[in-house]
């Protein structure tokens, strides 16, 4: 009995040191921060903002998808897809590296390097802020605020701005010709956090430069849609 | 003889206490684990069971006794079992990778062990996530020589926080977002009711600071959502025990929750703690207590009127609750009381995190940040704040005492119980001269006597303080005078989360534990191991001296040696800390009397000291009890060198 028992010791220990005493589970997941219909002046798009995760603590690789799909005549207006990797740099923010193609329907398709971060800063604001490198690099900051109406009801104002650092005319994109997009969607958590459903409204606008290049194509520029959607979880 | 209890009584083990007829010195004993369906009430979810049932099995034990028990995995993954609090040889212990390498489906282990000590325990998987998932049940162990605290019944108290997700879910959730379970957050209305209360100005100065550390202090139970059940059974399910009036009732309250607190309470009845963690406690009588994950406590009641009584476990953050009823006959149901007020942490809670130290934590670890979000923190706007920051920690007077670390309460003013004496012109310019306090304190200066006030701190102005420590005359703290042993030194001077009892009687602390019998000799330590229990929120990592278990190498003892654990919780969340195997005497300052535990509880912003008698070899597992925080890091190996082979 004893000599099983030694026996066992010597066994487990032998074991556990060889082994790392307790995997992590992999970290997956679903977030759609918008998947919404807008309804516009002129048309409808069917618009969506996801990432899809996987990865540990350390290191997380992103799928993340935001496109804008013209209901009617088709056609994405803007489909952009990263491959990013994320990873913490500080207490409340990560690091991204990644690569996005930009592969909108009717323009030609751009590749970039992104570099980025991504995190929450003080007062609760969740913050991305990247840089697109390529000939025809830019600079995107997001930011967003959840306002608690109740423990449900969730009013979430967001802010996105593009800063175009290199002229692309056929996007419409004039070095140091902002655009912005604000809005404000109430939504309230109907099954866990996982399905959120939500109204508000969108505003877009490009200032400089590219303000010009939009009202030279013919296009309006600055416009308002009513949006109903559903934020995911899962 | 009590009559002859139905069914339902009988299955949650109504045990009247029988006379220790068979000596049997060898008993076998057969569990199945099972994939159950256990029905809440309010919902039903798939999880696991011993023995194909939700209601808890209780294996009940002789000292002395020589077990076998068979263990039968019917599920289609490992499983694993560990007997929490025997002290056994460490290939019994049941926890995978450490003492065993787990019992495959299909498979039955046979654990044999000597019974070496008496009292209430608990046993559990040791895998995955199927302790929350159900797979938990009871061990009381007789004396030998029957029990030495006598009771005409004896009941089996089991509290669980039954989740309607299963516990891998849970983990992801949280790991996608770490508030996704708190319902409890501070909302508009909130902020409409505080500026009510305390002024717009104060009341977002106060989401201010807050936002800047990006805290929450509502962040109390990060799983929210469950049902508790006492010995599987919902509020309206209503688990009762029968007494006849006049009758002595012992009740060993365990707590096997994933990650609820309980704070737990009889109304119309004193409770007598006799055991704590199965050792023998000097009796102390209490009208409520706060159990711990993977605490226990015997209390004895006697209930003397011919009517129903309520069993009363109100989670510590007040977002669910359960009772169960002791009846004189069956099918009574007791009173549900309303749920008090949820608590909020206050600054004290936060102590911990602002004390100069723990700066060399990795990035992903909060350590470093919030100290450097805090520097700036202007006191003076304390003074406003709402009736959270009654009992306001000055610990955070980073400025006027070099002490870093949040121990060793150089100033103590309990001695101001009954002096009732306005605090003016009182000079606090010696504060880092006087004696270190022998116990575990939280802060430097020790307002213990303040705790339970409730009242805005308004007309102490403490803004003078970061510049100097001897500007604080004029400082009126006779308010916070109260009465003698209203302070729980075990909780941060001023902490949100200190227990009051509902009926404004006494609550236990630890501080009211004594061992019966000391176990041990009184001995100096011969080394002492700071654990630093660190995490960040955000990501929802908790980790040990700021690594995760996956980071860190095990922590080595010697066999013969005294180790004196030295607890310092830098979150703002409450771990039971549990080491396996050994014994956790807990230092409360009363030398050999000092109760002896297997789970300690660290409050936010508090330090806690154990001292454990290395008397075992092998290697075993130490971590905190709530299973999100052990599978997310806040966990050790512990490895024995030497001893005998």
């Amino acid at each position: 009995m004893n000599k099983m028992r030694n026996a066992a010791l010597a066994g487990a220990m032998a074991m556990a040191w060889a082994l790392p005493a307790q995997a992590e589970q992999l970290i997956y997941g679903f977030q759609a921060e918008q998947l919404e219909y807008r309804l516009g002046d002129d048309e409808d798009t069917i618009v969506w903002d996801f990432d899809a995760l996987i990865g540990t603590d350390e290191l997380k690789l992103v799928w993340r998808s935001e496109g804008e799909r013209v209901q009617g005549a088709g056609g994405f207006e803007t489909l952009e897809n990263q491959l990013r990797l994320q990873f913490p740099i500080s207490t409340f923010f990560d690091a991204v590296v990644g690569v996005q193609a930009n592969t909108p329907d009717g323009l030609p398709d751009r590749y970039n390097a992104v570099l980025g971060l991504k995190g929450l800063a003080p007062q609760w604001f969740e913050i991305d802020a990247d840089l697109y490198l390529s000939d025809n690099s830019f600079f995107r900051f997001e930011g967003e605020y959840e306002a608690m109406l109740t423990n449900r009801l969730v009013l979430t104002p967001s802010l996105e701005l593009t800063l175009p650092l290199q002229d692309d005319p056929i996007y419409n994109q004039a070095a140091g010709g902002v655009t912005l997009e604000a809005g404000l969607r109430l939504s309230y958590d109907l099954i866990d956090r996982a399905v959120s459903p939500y109204v508000g409204v969108n505003y877009e606008r490009s200032y400089g430069g590219t303000a010009d290049l939009i009202r030279a194509a013919g296009d309006e520029n600055g416009t308002f849609s009513v949006v109903f959607g559903t934020r995911l979880m899962f | 003889m009590p009559p002859i209890a139905p069914l339902r009584a009988a299955v949650a083990s109504a045990a009247l206490v029988l006379s220790a007829a068979s000596a049997a010195q060898a008993g076998t004993y057969d569990i199945t684990v099972d994939k159950i369906r256990i029905d809440a009430g309010k919902f039903r979810k798939s999880g696991v069971g011993y023995n194909n049932s939700q209601t808890p099995t209780i294996l009940r034990f002789k000292e002395g006794e020589n077990v076998t028990l068979n263990v039968t995995n019917n599920l289609r993954e490992d499983t694993s079992i560990h007997w929490h609090g025997l002290i056994l040889p460490f290939d019994q212990d049941g926890v995978p990778k450490i003492s065993f390498d787990g019992i495959k489906p299909g498979e039955t282990f046979t654990y044999n062990f000597p019974i070496k000590q008496a009292g209430t325990y608990w046993f559990h998987s040791h895998s995955g996530f199927q302790e929350p998932d159900g797979a938990y049940g009871a061990i009381v162990i007789e004396p030998k020589g029957g029990e030495r605290v006598r009771a005409d019944r004896d009941y089996v108290v089991q509290l669980t926080d039954t989740h309607p997700q299963r516990g891998k879910r849970i983990m992801r959730n949280l790991k996608m977002s770490a508030d996704y379970y708190n319902r409890s957050q501070r909302t508009l209305q909130d902020l409409i009711k505080d500026s009510g209360d305390i002024g717009l100005k104060a009341a977002l100065e106060d989401r201010k600071m807050w936002g800047r550390m990006r805290m929450m202090p509502t962040d109390v139970e990060d799983v929210q959502g469950f049902t508790p059940m006492i010995n599987g059974e919902s509020t309206d399910q209503n688990w009762t025990g029968l007494f006849k009036p006049g009758e002595k009732v012992r009740l060993r309250l365990i707590n096997s929750s994933a990650m609820a607190y309980f704070d737990l309470r009889i109304p119309g009845l004193k409770m007598t703690v006799v055991q704590a963690d199965g050792n023998d406690v000097k009796p102390v009588m209490v009208d409520e207590l706060r159990i711990s994950v993977a605490e226990t406590y015997d209390v004895i009641v006697q209930p003397k009127e011919n009517r129903v009584y309520s069993i009363v476990a109100e989670s510590m953050g007040r977002t669910a609750m359960v009772r169960g009823t002791l009846a004189p006959r069956e099918g009574m149901a007791g009173p549900v009381p309303a749920m008090r007020e949820k608590p909020r942490l206050t600054m004290a809670d936060m102590g911990g995190m602002m004390g100069g130290m723990g700066m060399e934590g990795h990035v992903m670890q909060s350590a470093a940040k919030p100290l450097d979000d805090m520097s700036g923190m202007d006191h003076s706007q304390m003074n406003t704040q709402p009736k959270p920051m009654a009992g306001m920690d000055h610990s955070q007077m980073g400025g006027t005492t070099p002490a870093p670390k949040a121990e060793a309460a150089p100033m103590d003013h309990s001695t101001m119980t009954g002096t009732d004496q306005p605090m003016a012109g009182m000079d606090h310019s010696q504060m880092t001269q006087t004696a270190p306090a022998p116990q575990a304190k939280a802060a430097p200066m020790d307002h213990s006597t303040m705790t339970g006030m409730n009242q805005p701190m308004a007309g102490m102005d403490h803004s003078n303080m970061t510049s100097s420590g001897n500007s604080m005359a004029g400082m009126d703290h006779s308010a916070m005078t109260n009465a003698k042993g209203q302070g729980d030194p075990f909780y941060a001077p001023g902490s949100g989360l200190t227990p009051k009892a509902a009926n404004g009687g006494k609550f236990l602390s630890y501080d009211d534990l004594t061992a019966r019998k000391p176990l041990y000799k009184d001995r100096p330590a011969t080394r002492e191991i700071e654990l630093r229990l660190t995490g960040n929120m955000e990501r929802y990592i908790w980790s040990i001296n700021g690594k995760k278990l996956s980071e860190a190498e095990p922590i080595v003892l010697k066999y013969g040696e005294r180790v004196r654990f030295k607890f310092v919780n830098e979150t703002m969340m409450s771990h039971p800390m549990h080491l396996h195997g050994m014994w956790s005497i807990l230092d409360t300052g009363k030398g050999q009397y000092d109760p002896i535990k297997h789970t300690v509880s660290v409050a936010p912003g508090t330090t806690v000291y154990t001292e454990t008698e290395v008397d075992v070899t092998g290697q075993w597992a130490f971590h905190c009890h709530l299973s999100y925080h052990a599978d997310a890091g806040m966990f050790r190996k512990v490895v024995i060198e030497g001893g005998p082979a």
